[in-house]
């Protein structure tokens, strides 16, 4: 027996008799990720994070005091009964941890991956409160990620209990992680649900933008399959605005409400020199090439090619940044920048992901900013001449904003650039609905219930909210299921 | 060429307006190409295009009945079309396939046109019964003289333009060289003109940018702001050197897939000559 097993029995014991004590559990170390070697996983696609054994699950499920008051629950979009399915963890009662997440989060595969736990529901974690340190919280997340594997590997599925057909039909656009919740919740009530998807893969920012090393893309495709056992109609190649409109779907196809999960729009470039060269991309270029298209397999089956870059500078802090550096280094970069114009602190990005970043070799330039691109004689990205920086006061965000320093310009040497700086609203949908309300990025308004300014027209994540996450388009998706759910019952 | 059963693209589709085509969905490039024409009746598209990549050759090897896994469209802005007076469609090589529609709608909406079609040599120019068809007249350049008159689109065009009836509009559609040249001419006689961009893109929604060009000092998407633009105000130079981004891999992509074909030949005449019938 291995000294945590041994552990874990000790603690197991005085839990049962009851005089575990708060004192005790704050002495459990928290447990770490296991992860791949750093060295090993840049050449390979693989998942990063291996995730938790079941000693160091049951470890760190023993570190929850499962407050009263369970600050931990205000901090989660979705609301996840935390200290409930921790518990049973403890007992190794994984089956019914998983019931109790499912009560309220239909992802939990993909949630316990790509949420920011660190500042939801562990950033008001009792445990991290007292040592000060959000890092030493509770790691709900990863407990979450174990449960969910658990119940993938032991084929535990849920079959959602369907309602009788209501006869009503509902139009999801767009299949990433909103759109799967709204049909799920929809089609659970009852109503007929066919998911338009505009590429020729389902999935939407889990398929196409983040990679296979931080979310298996088997996890999106369990999902995907999950759906279509429930009834739920799935249409590729559909994009609505173009193949139909939204007046289209309700006036001429029956449809009684629809679902605008659209995501991502339009890549924001800086409107420097040189964002014209050949090797610059957007984000989502890079990352669709990458991930959807396979271009890592490039010559190996896959057509779509992608740059064979030695040297990448990519711009921007944010996870997306984060995910085009460490993409870079598996299709053989040898040298990665990061080049963000704030300090470490700012950086939007997860914890996690700054240090995975870091372990694999990738080189921050914090407070510099990229001035122009510069070419060779053939259009070709040579280099980027890049501006120092420093803290001023705060702006509008709250962060410190950053200054440039006059005259600090220098270059490095690069043969791909990576924008990695935000999207702005996709103008589509916003061009073919009349009536339809946008605010002035060209984002569409909601109400509290996610309804739009059309009646039977709700709206969620990215294109409402501008840049999100995966578990905000779900929480919205939730609330707009229900709005739809009660909007339709009484039709 | 191949005409494609897409009912919903074919139900929506207007002069203009491209489709994104994917051949099989684990492993194929998603490529544009433009709506040559439409069936509404029988719900199908054409399209046209010419083979010089790996993507494009595997689909010249389509059969009668075959599949095409992923068409997306229509995507774009449709043509404006309205009555002008007098329009010249200047098309070039391939570009002569939409450029089609977009003649056939001019000409609906009573304009005068005028269609100078270009080709390298008299067996890669296209369409020319078509455009006849839907023009009130039609000049054929080769460059090579080998049919109509030797010379490039532009020399026509100059002599439309200084002419007595000047026209209130070109539309050019062809080679990005091209496209450059018969901007700078029409830009001389002040003849606003439209051009149509195939730039490089994967999803073809606004979503990737990669197809970017500049267009009066701004970046614009093809794929939700045109394909259609203000010729006199596109940047061809960047567009062009940015189409080339891939020529190196392109290459090697269709230098595998024809040794691939060649084994494949290989075999099967290995087999003809095993086969006792």
């Amino acid at each position: 027996m291995d000294e945590s097993t041994k552990h874990l029995n000790e603690l197991l014991a005085k839990h049962k008799a009851g005089i575990l004590k708060p004192a005790d559990r704050y002495e459990i170390p928290p447990q770490a990720m296991p992860a791949q070697d750093a060295i090993a996983r840049r050449s390979n696609v693989s998942e990063v994070a291996t995730g938790y054994t079941e000693t160091q699950a049951r470890l760190e499920a023993l570190r929850c005091l499962g407050c009263k008051n369970a600050p931990c629950v205000a901090g989660c979009p979705v609301k996840i009964r935390i200290k409930d399915f921790i518990a049973p963890i403890v007992e190794g009662d994984f089956k019914k941890a998983l019931d109790i997440i499912r009560e309220n989060s239909l992802l939990p595969a993909v949630c316990g991956r790509v949420c920011p736990q660190e500042v939801q529901c562990q950033l008001p974690c009792t445990v991290g409160k007292k040592f000060k340190d959000v890092d030493k919280s509770v790691s709900i997340g990863r407990l979450e990620r174990f449960v969910a594997d658990w119940g993938r590997k032991n084929h535990d599925k849920t079959n959602p209990k369907i309602a009788p057909s209501t006869g009503k039909k509902v139009a999801v656009i767009g299949s990433g992680p909103g759109g799967i919740v709204v049909a799920t919740d929809v089609r659970r009530a009852g109503h007929d649900v066919t998911v338009f998807e505009a590429f020729h893969k389902t999935g939407g920012v889990m398929v196409y933008g983040i990679p296979e090393f931080r979310l298996p893309k088997a996890i999106v495709r369990e999902e995907i399959e999950q759906l279509k056992n429930m009834g739920v109609k799935i249409v590729c190649n559909f994009v609505v605005g173009r193949t139909r409109t939204i007046k289209e779907l309700i006036e001429e196809d029956g449809f009684d409400a629809v679902y605008v999960g659209v995501g991502a729009g339009l890549p924001q470039f800086m409107g420097i020199e040189g964002e014209h060269l050949v090797g610059v991309y957007s984000a989502n270029e890079y990352l669709t090439r990458a991930n959807l298209m396979r271009a890592y397999d490039f010559g190996k089956g896959a057509d779509t090619p992608i740059a064979m870059s030695k040297r990448v500078a990519v711009v921007g802090g944010g996870n997306v940044a984060m995910d085009s550096a460490r993409t870079a280094v598996r299709l053989g970069a040898e040298k990665v920048y990061l080049i963000y114009r704030r300090s470490e602190k700012e950086m939007p990005a997860r914890v996690e992901e700054v240090h995975h970043a870091k372990e694999e070799g990738i080189e921050f330039h914090l407070l510099r900013n990229p001035k122009r691109i510069i070419g060779d004689s053939g259009g070709v990205v040579c280099a980027i001449e890049c501006l120092k920086y420093e803290l001023g006061e705060p702006d509008a965000s709250g962060r410190r904003r950053p200054v440039p320093i006059q005259g600090s310009e220098f270059q490095i040497e690069v043969d791909t650039v990576i924008i990695a700086i935000g999207n702005s609203a996709n103008p589509l949908i916003g061009q073919t609905t009349n009536g339809l309300e946008l605010n002035k990025w060209g984002n569409i308004v909601v109400d509290e219930k996610c309804k739009t300014s059309l009646d039977g027209v709700y709206a969620g994540g990215d294109i409402v909210l501008g840049a999100a996450t995966v578990i905000l388009a779900m929480g919205q998706g939730r609330t707009a299921a229900a709005a739809i759910n009660e909007y339709l019952t009484g039709k | 060429m191949v005409d494609v059963a897409a009912p919903l693209v074919a139900a929506a589709a207007k002069p203009g307006q491209f489709v994104i085509v994917c051949l099989s969905t684990d492993y194929s490039e998603r490529i544009p190409l433009t709506i040559a024409g439409l069936d509404t009746q029988k719900g199908s598209i054409r399209l046209i295009w010419q083979a010089v990549g790996k993507s494009t050759a595997e689909l010249a090897n389509l059969k009668v009945g075959d599949t095409v896994e992923n068409i997306l469209g229509p995507l774009g802005k449709p043509t404006h079309i309205e009555k002008f007076g007098t329009v010249v469609c200047v098309g070039g090589g391939i570009g002569n396939a939409p450029l089609l529609p977009i003649a056939r709608g001019m000409k609906e909406a009573g304009n005068k046109v005028i269609s100078i079609l270009g080709a390298r040599n008299k067996e890669l120019l296209i369409l020319e019964d078509d455009f006849k068809a839907v023009s009130d007249e039609v000049i054929i350049v080769t460059d090579d003289g080998s049919y109509g008159r030797k010379a490039l689109v532009t020399e026509p065009l100059e002599e439309i333009c200084k002419g007595a009836s000047k026209p209130n509009l070109a539309v050019a559609i062809g080679p990005g060289v091209m496209m450059k040249f018969c901007c700078a001419t029409t830009k001389k006689y002040n003849v606003p003109t439209v051009v149509s961009l195939n730039t490089i893109m994967i999803d073809g929604t606004g979503m990737c940018g990669g197809c970017r060009v500049e267009v009066g000092g701004q970046t614009k998407f093809v794929c939700v702001d045109g394909p259609e633009f203000d010729g006199h105000l596109v940047n061809f130079d960047l567009m062009m050197k940015r189409m080339n981004a891939y020529k190196q891999l392109e290459k090697q992509a269709m230098e595998n897939y024809e040794q691939h074909k060649c084994r494949l030949k290989d075999i099967g005449t290995e087999a003809q000559k095993n086969s006792k019938f």
